[in-house]
């Protein structure tokens, strides 16, 4: 790590890189914006920014049950939840004839309110509202480790998923006689934005992780002409405004993961009237 | 109905090779779903160079047969691909042009985009290969559209769209051919080059090609064997044989009019 750090003072001799927990955030960034950037060209693609919005809401429940159950790693009992929390939303969307979003909010409303009555037993919530809004500069060394992870294990999976859940978000059944497993291709996509999300949500909060999810890949479609550089120019949108971001939070001393989504939103705003016809 | 033991037909170009896939031959085939029976004991074959035309009102189950014989739908009943010589074909390959697409038309994918992800298993964002770019290329050709190639899916006419579908669908070169009312909603024109590819690929190449439609001129042009649907199979054969039928009339000319 200290070669990292080192290696980061000599090449980007910034004033606020100067402190440690300024090397992590920004080695943080490095790793989350792509992550997003990239699992947000599908989760646009397959209309399914609520369902991630319902995912990231789910992620205080998580927490609260790892308190109760006393769990040592919050991280454990988080991704457990968000993991099953996912599969069962799109097993009751796949299930049921109520439309998607309805059921989305019926999930959605569940955990926020049963996170927030567990947690606020004994007024003890204040503790746990970091989680709202995320603390990027609170990230350790071996926390960039798992994030490091994360992004590895996704980027393999995403390297063979992407294609089927292109052709599925075009027509499922078409998918299916081309040899696409539709709804396994669903599940794994869920699993893994869930697995993203409950990774990210410390650091950027419940309130803005959607944004990180979908801001880039909404921008990225403004310009890009075909898949490739619809990717491409996501995962490069999220990564810049994220490092623009943590700046501008630093000189203007205020939250990192709304200034990153203040800049993403900038961008899609400009890029917007770019928008093919 | 009788079965017919040997497939009268030889694949031209091949010398007399018999085709991979004779009939397909369906018995007794049930749909269920969340309790209510949506197809009831469908009995019928498809004939390799023939096209099998399912025709009937909405609701009739002809969308719910061509998914149980996609493997999409969970059915009671068999269905069987035989070869020339009655034995059961292995691996039969089944092309699909779905009904006129509800997706996404924003989305920044081009044709090419589209006809990679299923030709190719390498991730389109990496760029299309230029062996997978080839191919597409030559699938597009089948159908006349090749000049579609770089423009976003969702920039095509619903003809344009349909012949990229159809291309798509014959690569590689199905043994069935499944269309599922593909030019509903699509200019004059668009129908009429469709169909003729369609008639062409029958003809030349052999395959057996199932028809959903509605358009029943269409059907009594093209097609060689008719099937009409309501819950299941009420009369089938030539096109004459069904379009005389008391069963037809019933279907088509009491709710005022051909559908």
């Amino acid at each position: 790590m200290n070669t990292i750090y080192a290696l980061m003072d000599a090449l980007l001799p910034f004033e606020w890189l100067h402190y440690t927990f300024m090397k992590n955030a920004l080695l943080a960034i490095l790793l989350i914006t792509p992550l997003f950037g990239m699992l947000g060209t599908m989760a646009v693609d397959n209309k399914m920014a609520f369902f991630s919005d319902a995912l990231g809401h789910s992620a205080l429940t998580g927490i609260a049950i790892g308190v109760v159950l006393g769990v040592g790693s919050q991280m454990v009992s988080m991704l457990v939840f968000g993991i099953l929390w996912a599969v069962l939303i799109t097993f009751v969307k796949h299930n049921s004839k109520m439309s998607a979003d309805t059921i989305i909010s019926v999930f959605s409303s569940t955990s926020i309110a049963l996170g927030l009555v567990i947690l606020a037993r004994g007024g003890a919530f204040a503790k746990y509202s970091s989680y709202l809004v995320g603390d990027v500069l609170s990230v350790t060394a071996g926390d960039l480790a798992g994030l490091l992870v994360t992004l590895l294990v996704t980027a393999v999976a995403w390297g063979m998923l992407f294609n089927p859940l292109l052709l599925t978000s075009v027509n499922a059944p078409l998918a299916q006689s081309r040899g696409v497993r539709a709804k396994l291709t669903e599940y794994a996509f869920t699993v893994i934005v869930a697995v993203a999300v409950m990774m990210s949500i410390r650091w950027v909060g419940v309130m803005l992780i959607n944004s990180l999810l979908i801001l880039p890949a909404a921008a990225s479609r403004n310009v890009a002409r075909n898949a490739a550089w619809y990717m491409r120019l996501s995962v490069l949108i999220a990564l810049c405004c994220g490092v623009a971001g943590l700046v501008l939070s630093y000189y203007l001393n205020t939250s990192a993961g709304a200034a990153i989504v203040l800049c993403a939103a900038a961008v899609y705003f400009v890029t917007l009237p770019l928008r093919r016809k | 109905m009788n079965t017919v033991q040997s497939c009268p037909h030889k694949v031209p170009g091949t010398e007399g090779a018999p085709c991979r896939l004779c009939r397909i031959e369906v018995d007794n085939l049930s749909v269920t779903l969340g309790g209510q029976t949506l197809l009831r004991d469908v009995s019928l074959h498809i004939h390799c160079g023939e096209l099998t035309a399912l025709i009937g009102t909405n609701g009739a189950g002809k969308t719910t047969l061509l998914r149980a014989l996609l493997g999409q739908v969970e059915y009671k009943g068999t269905v069987r691909h035989l070869t020339a010589d009655g034995r059961p074909a292995a691996d039969i390959r089944t092309g699909y042009v779905p009904q006129q697409l509800e997706f996404d038309r924003s989305s920044p994918v081009t044709i090419m985009d589209f006809l990679a992800c299923s030709l190719s298993r390498r991730a389109v964002f990496l760029g299309v290969g230029k062996k997978t770019r080839e191919r597409a290329m030559t699938a597009l050709a089948r159908t006349h559209c090749e000049k579609l190639a770089d423009r976003p899916l969702g920039a095509l006419s619903g003809g344009e769209l349909q012949r990229v579908l159809l291309a798509l669908a014959l690569t590689p070169q199905p043994d069935l051919l499944i269309l599922d009312e593909p030019v509903s909603g699509v200019d004059q024109n668009g129908l009429e080059t469709f169909y003729q590819t369609v008639d062409e690929l029958k003809h030349r190449n052999h395959m057996a090609i199932l028809l959903v439609s509605h358009d029943l001129d269409v059907v009594e042009r093209y097609a060689d064997r008719v099937v009409l649907m309501q819950g299941g199979v009420i009369k089938q054969g030539s096109p004459e044989v069904v379009f005389d039928s008391p069963e037809f009339e019933q279907v088509f000319y009491t709710r005022g009019g051909r559908a």
